[in-house]
């Protein structure tokens, strides 16, 4: 590969979160030279998925973003011509707050059993521990590649190969040292940490199959493919639409969500949404069945009976739901688990929700849902692919140091990388994490409270409960809050290592992550040091590893909140903090009809024998040989997955 | 243009695939005609085989080429070793797989499936239920291979059991299986076998019990769905009545024996035996229908000899034995009595009870409750209407009569495409009442006026009325049935839309036919009166025959001994 990238471009692409990645297939495939960047090591921005170990790196990263003020600030400006003004761009990712996380599954370890046992017991007072998890990794990969100078394209990829045997772990071990690591971004307090060592004999001397250590997790790491942003698919949305019409699905694999789940009155139940689930329902009565199914029914084309709810447009949803003869627990279950909406939403958005809930039933199974093995991280990647076959460039690890624009015309003409090498472009798509702290002065951030567990049950447990993908919205504990959303994921879902369980809580936040999410996780699980490991009957899951972060919603942004940005810089933002993807797939489309109002959005792929060939290229295989691929998505190491995109690349 | 793919224009497509398909329709046509000549040389041979797969992979039903490679196949059974043909049966597994894949509903194959595997020496049934499995899977109401399914389980004997548990995880994913359920109606019967002594085909209360919640869950959850009520309706359904003799009537004046049978029969010399003992001693007779044709009928009489009527005894018996349906009966004739009969006493149970069981009034009590409960939610829903009537009529068709009238009306007007048929499934259930009615008081005389009757039926019940009133309904027609009443003298059906009389035919006693205010139009249609020996009386006001010119003409030489009254 050659040493620098080309400097001329139509399209520049910061970024490679969702709706970025659909951008650069979209331009890609419409004819533009495109060059895809991303400061990070990895693909998809806050939109990721990772390994265990890869988590833990991230983890670390974000704590480490506080200190690194060390950049040097100047280097470019010399390149600044007289006519030109440059944006800076920022340095460093200030959008995931407030990390915290517990350990609960035993560390089996000698040397600090005392602290770390001392550490899980009161849990509630941790703001100012060491951040347990990334000392304790003692698997300590190479992912968070050492430093963002390092140009990706030279980058030898053999540093990343992460082996897990004890040795080569302790090997590594005696190279870094964690210090200082502190518990949370927003408390500059922090310990050192004693290294823990894996002791591999522990693991195989185990005598229960369902015990899980710490070590275990460590060592299948691999096996866990940890979503940032917990999002699933509605089967009539609009990414599953896109997918299908740009070809990109070949690229992945998915899903049904097996189980709606409701939670009421401290019990985890089942909601029967589909006609089967209702005609198989053990917990409904006949009469039930009936108006259940006769609402849903209803709600199906809820605007040609208008004389059904005329009269109650403006009562809240909740209200309109207690005329319909329907049962508390029907309520329930078509106000928060088919609706998923809060109390007070009108009748409309709530008829509005069913019926959306309902169009995406039984398209691709019994739920509306499709979640991606191997994690939502996949989507942009897939996305990043299709760019990459239509010739974009790609490249991770690189910063942009500044927006060169032209004073004159007021257009932003080029950027300058950490290279000091000015690329030139007509147009510029930045995601909002990039913007500097001046760009978004007059910004309001929302913020998005996330917790990520790990257990060793289903919240319901069933005869293949081992098998089920299940969504859970619990509803506000009181006024004011929000309903939190929980996705657990199976071990065949590929994000997880077997007899495990992986559970997303997300709510919109009103205080820290841990804060907005604990009260919700202590009623559906209890932790792991709690029980007694004899104890068989257990009511509630396991918690064996919990991490808690509040993440920075940039969506519904209005442009004109961003100082001085030219009229050809375009801004993406992050993940918002829906369920389903339709915001950026929205803003994707949006902002490609604004820059190319004549083009296809992402049409169709031609028919391979469609393809008319020019005589001087040499054989029909042209199409793959143009790509300049300079970094592959999926050579970093959050994917390990067989089923990788490339794989299908090649067929 | 960097990057820029460059595609083939929409004519270009269009001319590209026209060719293609020109050239598809060429070969498909030249190997059907390869075929056809090597069949016509006696060409059967692997080739055949080969040709006949290329048009079948393409265009499975294509019936005449199955025939081919079966001719083909059988051949080479004769020819080649056991090696050879295992191998060769292999490939044509693998074949059929393909075709069914072509196209899953496809005749033609699921034939060939049935027919190679019926003559494999080890068939691998599991296997063959592992493909239906499969193909079930994607299209769970697949007809084809349901019955592709029972035959392998058939062949396999796999325990119902275990077909059952099948039919369950499929009803499981989407009820509206018709398949399914009906698969349920044959094992359910297997698994569990009554005693001999009881209705076969029915199940024990606990088996019937599970079934109808699970059949309630498909129609609470969706009442339109047809499947699950038609299953209820089996589960509610009982056996055939058992076969018996209903009644036996003899005439002196017409020297007549008539018999009524408790389902529609053919008597004739290679059908139903039927062997009359007069006074102990067989006697050969010849046995006819009363309206004369030759079908099965419900009612069937014969002329008897003098010897057997004379007055010298003072009575005589008259056994009439059914071999087939293994019955019998017996009458007396009194001397000096015109007539002498034998009819059961029978039970409104017994008589018309055919659509729904009676042996469990509390289940049957049970259902009609929550088929109430759904109609109240579903008001509108015509299974369930229906379901309830039909749940009445077997509970007490006396007793539920007014209400029973009621849920028509509202089904009529919920249902209006099917309001003849309800129309007269209403005039069945009320003609049933009238005659139970009639069984308690054992008279002769019926009346069935203002009653809105459309249709006529169970008429073999009414061998020995005398007196019949059928005016103020809506009949269009008195039917061929009706020839059954051998002992009726007097008929009114004044005030209906009667069109044609075929009915009013070899009546031996009738004296008096009351007609007016209908819709004889054409004096042709009173040709069946001329075989009715005693008829006098004959009222014809208000129909518009009596306008025709020459009616009266050709009454006088039709029937010349009849009064008839037109105006």
């Amino acid at each position: 590969m050659a040493d620098s990238l080309p400097t001329e471009f139509d399209v520049v692409i910061i970024g490679t979160g969702l709706p970025e990645s659909i951008l650069a297939a979209a331009c890609s495939r419409s004819g533009q030279r495109v060059l895809h960047l991303d400061s990070r090591s990895y693909y998809g921005g806050n939109w990721a998925s990772f390994s265990f170990s890869g988590l833990l790196s991230w983890l670390k990263e974000h704590q480490q973003n506080g200190d690194s003020a060390e950049e040097s600030t100047a280097s470019w400006q010399g390149l600044v011509h007289e006519t030109e003004e440059a944006i800076a761009l920022r340095k460093k990712d200030e959008t995931i707050e407030h990390i915290e996380v517990f350990c609960y599954a035993s560390q089996d370890m000698d040397d600090n059993i005392e602290e770390i046992s001392a550490l899980q017991k009161n849990p509630s007072s941790v703001t100012s521990k060491p951040l347990d998890s990334v000392c304790l990794s003692e698997e300590t990969n190479s992912l968070h590649v050492t430093s963002s100078e390092t140009p990706a394209k030279d980058t030898p990829k053999s540093d990343e190969e992460i082996s897990l045997e004890v040795t080569d772990v302790e090997d590594i071990l005696a190279e870094e040292k964690y210090c200082g690591d502190k518990t949370c971004i927003n408390t500059a307090s922090g310990g050192d940490k004693d290294e823990n060592k894996p002791i591999e004999e522990d693991n195989t001397d185990q005598p229960k199959r369902n015990r899980i250590t710490y070590s275990q997790i460590v060592k299948e790491g691999r096996r866990f493919n940890i979503d940032l942003v917990s999002k699933l698919l509605y089967s009539q949305g609009l990414l599953i639409d896109l997918l299908i019409k740009s070809n990109v699905s070949r690229y992945a694999e998915f899903k049904n969500v097996t189980r709606i789940l409701a939670f009421r009155e401290g019990k985890v139940e089942q909601v029967p949404c589909s006609r089967a689930d209702v005609f198989n329902s053990k917990e409904l009565t006949m009469v039930e069945k009936r108006i259940l199914m006769k609402f849903l029914t209803f709600c199906l084309d809820y605007e040609q009976h208008p004389d059904q709810y005329q009269a109650f447009v403006h009562c809240s949803f909740s209200d309109y739901l207690k005329t319909k003869k329907l049962t508390p627990n029907l309520q329930h279950f078509v106000l928060h688990s088919i609706a998923m909406t809060e109390s007070s939403c009108t009748t409309i958005d709530g008829l509005k929700a069913t019926k959306n809930f309902l169009r995406c039933l039984g398209r691709f199974g019994n739920t509306p849902f499709l979640f991606p093995l191997y994690g939502q991280g996949e989507i942009p990647q897939c996305f990043c692919r299709m760019c990459a076959v239509f010739g974009g460039i790609y490249c991770l690890r690189h910063k942009v140091q500044c927006l060169i624009v032209d004073k004159e015309s007021g257009r932003c003409k080029a950027i300058i990388d950490h290279l000091d090498q000015r690329i030139n472009a007509k147009y510029f798509i930045v995601e909002d994490s990039y913007l500097s702290e001046e760009t978004c002065s007059n910004v309001q951030y929302k913020q998005i409270s996330r917790a990520v567990l790990i257990t060793d049950q289903s919240i319901l447990k069933k005869a293949d409960s081992d098998q089920q993908i299940s969504i859970l919205i619990v509803p506000p504990m009181e006024s004011g809050t929000c309903a939190v959303r929980v996705t657990e994921l199976c071990s065949s879902t590929m994000t997880c290592m077997k007899d495990t369980y992986l559970v997303h809580l997300t709510c919109s936040s009103s205080k820290t992550a841990r804060e907005d999410l604990e009260s919700v996780v202590k009623k559906l699980f209890t932790p792991y040091t709690e029980t007694e490991i004899d104890k068989e009957e257990l009511t509630k899951p396991r918690l064996l590893w919990a991490l808690y972060f509040n993440m920075r919603d940039s969506s519904g942004i209005s442009r004109s909140s961003y100082n001085g940005l030219p009229s050809n810089v375009y801004v993406c933002s992050g993940p918002d903090c829906g369920l389903g993807n339709e915001h950026a797939v929205k803003q994707a489309e949006t902002l490609f009809q604004e820059i190319f109002p004549n083009e296809d959005f992402c049409p169709p792929p031609p028919n391979p024998e469609d393809i008319i060939f020019d005589g001087d290229d040499k054989q029909p295989e042209a199409l793959g040989t143009n790509n300049k691929i300079m970094a592959k998505p999926d050579s970093s190491e959050e994917n390990k997955n067989p089923e990788s995109p490339e794989n299908h690349l090649q067929d | 243009m960097h990057g820029r793919l460059k595609v083939k224009t929409s004519e270009e497509q269009a001319e590209a695939k026209r060719l293609e398909r020109e050239q598809k329709l060429k070969l498909y046509q030249s190997a059907t005609q390869t075929v056809f000549q090597k069949r016509q040389a006696g060409e059967l041979d692997e080739s055949v085989l080969e040709l006949t797969s290329q048009i079948l992979g393409a265009n499975p039903d294509f019936a005449t080429l199955w025939n081919c490679r079966r001719e083909v196949l059988q051949r080479l059974e004769a020819q080649k070793s056991p090696e050879e043909l295992a191998a060769l049966v292999k490939t044509e597994l693998g074949f059929l797989e393909s075709c069914l894949r072509v196209n899953p509903k496809s005749y033609g194959t699921w034939h060939h499936r049935c027919w190679l595997l019926g003559r494999l020496p080890e068939p691998n049934w599991a296997r063959e239920l592992e493909l239906c499995a499969r193909f079930l899977e994607v299209d769970e109401r697949n007809f084809h291979c349901w019955d592709y399914r029972r035959f392998v389980a058939a062949q396999a004997a796999v325990p119902p059991a275990e077909e059952l548990a099948f039919t369950d995880s499929l009803i499981t994913r989407n009820f509206s299986n018709y398949s399914s359920w009906h698969y349920r109606s044959c094992l359910l019967p297997q698994l569990h076998p009554q005693p001999d002594s009881g209705p076969q085909g029915r199940l024990p209360e606990d088996v019937l019990l599970k079934e109808l919640e699970l059949v309630q869950n498909a129609f609470f959850t969706d009442p339109n769905d047809q499947s699950a009520w038609f299953y209820h309706r089996w589960l509610l359904g009982r056996a055939d009545p058992q076969d018996a003799l209903r009644c036996l009537h003899v005439s002196r004046d017409e020297a007549c024996l008539t018999v009524s049978f408790s389902r529609p029969v053919l008597v004739g010399p290679r059908t139903e035996t039927l062997l009359l003992m007069v006074d102990e001693s067989p006697l050969a007779v010849e046995w006819r229908t009363p309206d004369g044709r030759n079908w099965p009928g419900h009612v069937w009489l014969c002329d008897l000899p003098a010897t057997s009527l004379n007055d010298q005894l003072p009575h005589h018996t008259f056994r009439v034995i059914w071999t087939a349906g293994d019955a019998q009966k017996e009458c007396v004739l009194l001397k000096g009595h015109q007539e002498g009969w034998c009819r059961d006493s029978a039970t409104d149970e017994q008589l018309f009870r055919c659509e729904l069981s009676v042996e469990k009034s509390t289940v049957l009590q049970s259902e009609l409750e929550s088929c109430k409960e759904l109609q109240e939610l579903e008001p509108e829903n015509k299974w369930c209407l229906l379901t309830i009537i039909l749940l009445m009529r077997a509970l007490d068709p006396l007793l539920y009569e007014k209400e029973t009238l009621q849920y028509f009306q509202t089904l009529k007007a919920v249902d209006p495409m099917r309001a003849a048929y309800l129309d007269d499934l209403r005039s069945k259930f009320l003609l049933e009442n009238s005659l139970l009615k009639m069984e308690y008081a054992e008279v002769r005389v019926l009346h069935l006026g203002h009653k809105d009757l459309t249709v006529l039926c169970h008429l073999e019940q009414l061998l020995l009325v005398t007196h019949l009133d059928l005016s103020h309904n809506r009949l269009r027609a008195l039917p061929p049935a009706l020839a059954a009443l051998r002992c009726l003298e007097v008929l009114q059906a004044n005030d209906n839309a009667i069109e044609s009389l075929d009915g009013v035919t070899n009546l031996p006693r009738l004296q008096e036919l009351s007609l007016c205010n209908n819709r004889l139009q054409q004096p042709m249609v009173l040709q069946p009166l001329a075989s009715c020996p005693r008829l006098v009386l004959l009222n014809l006001q208000g129909n518009p025959l009596c306008q025709a010119v020459g009616t009266s003409e050709y009454l006088t030489e039709l029937l010349p001994l009849v009064n008839s009254i037109l105006v």
